[in-house]
């Protein structure tokens, strides 16, 4: 019985790997009669193994040493707890209560693939009260389950209304984050000429910042299939015309999707009220970590119309009664239309996603109830305002639009002859992130910055980014 | 093996919209009344969203029975073509740092260093392990990254004045659904190829496919039956020949690793999957990382940004004028990332040898056991050799004999604390499938126990297929009803749908 040697770097078993001792290999190869674990690799042709040895680092099997090494490494990240952020634009920084951290850290579905309807009840469930409570918000019927972000809701929402209507326009009206815009342009993409979605702007007038009716009603016409445009816009202001708006579109025949942030809408009208056929967002506002990127997840809802529930490329999940009276658990709904039943012939694509965040934002919307979304509405308006208060009180500091925003506003520093690269980098030493640089992406603004104010600033903190500021300035 | 003593938890848990009791609110926000003034008086909301109102202890409560109904891996799962693996807490508990949580990917890169670090690291490791020139991980899962493939092929076809001249992808039949879906979602015709006697298609069948319109190949090997396509190679040239790109999707890496390198197969791009093959968790369907690698011709057709290292400091860097558009926002799931680094590491070249040895090792183990219990086959049965890390297996005799479906037979399992085999993707191309898949972690006494399991269900069917079609019996719930669950009129994605249908419709 001839076994590979065990490795040099150790001895004994791999703690991952209970099956790596000489012993039960040759149990598992004496039990099935074969001579050696090479044996069984015979599929592969020898011309196809590796040519030369795969070249990794040595091995760091001791926890005590991968520990040390994995927080060393970390440890060359600054991130919200050191320094002051003022980072948004697509990922916030939120508080993120203490139970959501505890509940999508446990095993059982952290951990989890599929499994049964029955057997992981308790996670469905919670999926579908990620949906429920997301619906009361939204105030539709209609949930899906999240795909990768915010970006990839609006692409996938923009395929579902190019093939509700048949049309291949869309009007993207107002400002929306450059992120965002490259993944819509690259679900819009296509190999063949004639499924391409065509993309065509309408910019914000530059005075209010709202969008531009006159221009959007002069290319709105019945080969458009869909206007999207996001409410707050990612500028930071809340766009009031989304009535108009939507009337617009459903006149000619297209599809109104709103963009929106979750945690407007305590206080924000849902955009399902003020007609938007199909609205997409972000979830990592709702008790989720901003994972340096990895927090995202975006979300597709609509109303409850069979036309649109036949176009969703996400799973849905329906409650639905078991054998049991009164009992009821949980399946997918028109699994068969995805991707997964249909091949190339589904609804795009589904996938691995971002499953384990409805389980934080479930836990989120139930803990804050109508009440919390209340005040967390207003807590956040008032924080923002302040510190635009603030930051606008300094010399040659103008806040653009004083009022009429959420929890991000504009801040131009033209007048102080600083770039906002040189400002940030003089903000980094007072442990600030200070805004978004739109120098380059928004070149009409000049040298202004977005800068986002959350639930998580205190009074101290916005005075001191405008002490800050004033002696950055100042130099 | 005698009768179950496992039960799973049954809390009954109501629907959490219908709990709580008004006035209770389980985050207290220091309130701003007058801050209403704020909204634009056209945008203010109404009427308050209709949420539970609820304290936070039964919050958490009622979040933790669900946790406790869900059987997930606590027992032993051996779910096919997904790879479940040990996820080490040791990177977990890392990646909830805040050094790691609380970053913002738009962060001067000069504070992100860790993070780029980790990245820039697992790309390395990556690049040892498949031959390719550079791994980038925007996209959110395997099909995110196949979805990648087609947008950088887009590229590369638009940069050669291809684009819409070239217009078709190939791929198999046995290729997971989201080549051929990434593929015509991006716009591409589909070409899918039939097996063949010898579990894949022939060389024949490929050369008749490609043609002057083909712009890519998107193909999995092993396959999820564990035969592997011993052509790949000439495969590889006569796509190239016809002038289209190779995409290896690495699905089912584990049974391969360290054996053999993409690029050296004469592939242009390969995926991985971080959730399976390199130890980050699955979350129940993410976050996932597709890890997407591709040869350095490819590299500027990439979507931004890359992360280049230069003596230990890392940069953000553009690909090229002529890449593609992102495929998910910002650097991808950077805390996977890291788990994935860090199994890497701690596996090393001779542990991830070792990991396939014992992946393909414990599967033809299964295969053993699996061949001497009555009523199972494996697909391509005259195929008589070892198979790779997975088979796929079929209930058909035991369908036949007994009524007794592999659905019963995944549910009745369940019974015993063993969580749902995966069965097959969809065109059922062996019936009554299922595909058990050992991997390197689970013990010899596991995987033996999850064979007894089968064993006994399977005397079930024989003896009482009664019981085994009336499972779960000692599930968290009972079986589910899905007669109604694809009516638009009935089914239901939330609660307040769920209501107003069953008003209209008494269930």
């Amino acid at each position: 019985m001839t076994t590979k040697a065990l490795h040099r770097s150790r001895s004994g078993a791999h703690p991952w790997m209970a099956n790596s001792t000489d012993g039960l290999k040759a149990r598992m190869l004496s039990a099935i009669g074969a001579d050696s674990i090479d044996e069984l690799f015979r599929q592969i042709p020898d011309t196809h193994r590796v040519k030369a040895p795969i070249d990794l680092p040595p091995a760091m099997t001791s926890e005590v040493a991968l520990k040390r090494h994995l927080r060393d490494i970390a440890a060359r990240n600054a991130h919200g707890e050191t320094h002051l952020n003022f980072l948004g634009g697509g990922i916030w920084q939120h508080h993120v209560p203490a139970i959501c951290d505890e509940l999508v850290r446990r095993q059982e579905w952290l951990t989890s693939v599929f499994g049964s309807p029955e057997s992981d009840h308790g996670r469905n469930q919670a999926w579908f009260e990620f949906c429920s409570q997301l619906g009361e918000l939204l105030d539709m019927d209609l949930v899906g389950m999240p795909v990768y972000g915010w970006g990839c809701a609006a692409g996938h929402a923009i395929r579902m209304a190019a093939r509700l209507t048949g049309r291949s326009r869309l009007l993207i009206a107002g400002p929306i984050a450059p992120e965002r815009l490259s993944v819509i342009g690259t679900y819009c993409a296509s190999a063949r000429d004639e499924s391409v979605i065509a993309i065509e702007r309408i910019l914000p007038d530059p005075k209010t910042g709202r969008i531009d009716i006159d221009a959007l009603a002069s290319r709105m016409d019945a080969t458009v299939a869909a206007v999207y445009l996001e409410n707050p816009n990612y500028l930071g202001l809340f766009e009031t015309q989304v009535p108009e708006i939507a009337r617009l579109a459903r006149a000619a025949g297209a599809e109104t999707i709103v963009g929106v942030d979750p945690l407007t809408l305590g206080v924000a009208e849902p955009p399902a009220r003020q007609g938007a056929d199909i609205v997409v967002g972000s979830l990592q506002p709702l008790g989720v970590h901003m994972h340096g990127g990895g927090g995202v997840g975006g979300f597709i809802a609509s109303r409850d119309e069979e036309r649109y529930a036949r176009e969703y490329p996400t799973f849905l999940v329906s409650i639905a009664p078991t054998v049991a009276e009164g009992e009821y658990g949980f399946g997918l709904a028109l699994f068969h239309q995805t991707s997964y039943g249909m091949r190339e012939e589904g609804k795009d694509w589904t996938g691995n996603s971002t499953y384990l965040w409805t389980i934080a934002a479930a836990a989120f919307m139930a803990l804050l109830g109508p009440q919390g979304f209340q005040a967390m509405g207003r807590r956040i308006l008032a924080n923002a305002h302040r510190a635009a208060e603030k930051l606008a009180a300094i010399q040659g500091v103008r806040v653009i639009h004083q009022g009429g925003f959420f929890k991000e506003f504009l801040v131009d520093f033209n007048a102080t002859g600083k770039t906002v690269a040189e400002i940030n980098r003089a903000l980094l030493g007072h442990r600030i992130f200070g805004g978004i640089d739109l120098s380059a992406e928004q070149p009409s603004l000049g040298q202004t910055a977005l800068y986002c104010v959350t639930e998580v600033h205190t009074d101290e903190d916005i005075d001191r980014i405008a002490q800050a500021l004033t002696e950055v300035l100042a130099r | 093996m005698k009768s179950p003593s496992y039960h799973a938890a049954r809390w009954a848990e109501p629907i959490i919209t219908e709990l709580g009791s008004e006035g209770r609110c389980g985050l207290f926000i220091e309130d701003a009344p007058d801050a209403l003034d704020l909204m634009p008086r056209a945008l203010r909301r109404t009427s308050a969203p209709v949420l539970p109102s609820l304290s936070e202890p039964e919050v958490f409560r009622h979040y933790l029975h669900l946790a406790q109904m869900t059987l997930g891996m606590q027992g032993v799962s051996l779910f096919g073509t997904c790879t479940m693996k040990y996820n080490a807490p040791v990177s977990e508990a890392i990646s909830w740092r805040p050094e790691m949580a609380e970053t913002h990917p738009l962060q001067d890169p000069e504070t992100l260093q860790g993070s780029l670090a980790f990245i820039h690291g697992l790309d390395r490791m990556l690049r040892s392990l498949s031959g390719m020139d550079r791994f980038v991980f925007q996209a959110g899962g395997g099909a995110d990254a196949a979805y990648t493939h087609c947008a950088v092929t887009r590229a590369w076809l638009a940069a050669r004045g291809e684009l819409g001249k070239r217009d078709e992808i190939i791929t198999s039949i046995q290729s997971h659904p989201c080549n051929p879906a990434t593929a015509a979602t991006a716009g591409f015709k589909v070409i899918t190829l039939t097996l063949e006697e010898n579990g894949y298609p022939s060389l024949e069948q490929l050369k008749a496919a490609v043609s002057d319109r083909t712009a890519a190949l998107m193909i999995g090997n092993p396959d999820d039956m564990g035969i592997y396509n011993p052509e790949i190679r000439e495969w590889v040239d006569v796509v190239h020949r016809a002038g289209g790109l190779c995409f290896y999707d690495h699905a089912n890496f584990n049974g391969v690793m360290g054996k053999i390198r993409a690029r050296e197969l004469g592939f242009d791009a390969c995926m991985f999957m971080l959730h399976k093959t390199f130890g980050a968790p699955k979350g129940g369907n993410g976050p996932s990382v597709g890890a997407y690698g591709c040869s350095a011709e490819l590299e500027p057709f990439l979507p931004a940004p890359l992360v280049n290292e230069e003596n230990g400091h890392y940069r953000l860097v553009q690909p090229g004028a002529g890449a593609s558009g992102h495929v998910r926002e910002y650097l991808g799931n950077v805390q996977q990332v890291m788990k994935a680094y860090a199994w890497t590491l701690a596996m090393g070249a001779d542990g991830i040898d070792e990991a396939s040895d014992l992946s393909v090792l414990a599967n033809n183990y299964m295969d053993h056991r699996l061949s001497t219990i009555r009523g199972l086959s494996h697909s391509h049965p005259h195929l008589t050799g070892w198979r790779m890390e997975m088979t796929r297996w079929s209930m058909e005799t035991l369908c036949r004999e007994t009524g007794v479906s592999v659905f019963d037979v995944q549910r009745r399992m369940t019974d015993f604390g063993i969580d749902a085999f995966w069965l097959s993707h969809e065109p059922w191309l062996v019936p009554e499938p299922f595909t058990p898949e050992a991997g390197e972690m689970w013990s010899l006494e596991e995987i033996d126990r999850w064979l007894d399991v089968l064993e006994t269900v399977v005397a079930e069917c024989y003896a009482d297929p009664e019981t085994v079609r009336t499972a779960p019996h000692r599930q968290a719930i009972r079986q589910l009803d899905q007669s109604h669950i694809n009516d638009p009129a009935r089914f239901a994605t939330t609660m307040r749908a769920w209501k107003r249908k069953s008003a209209v419709i008494p269930a």
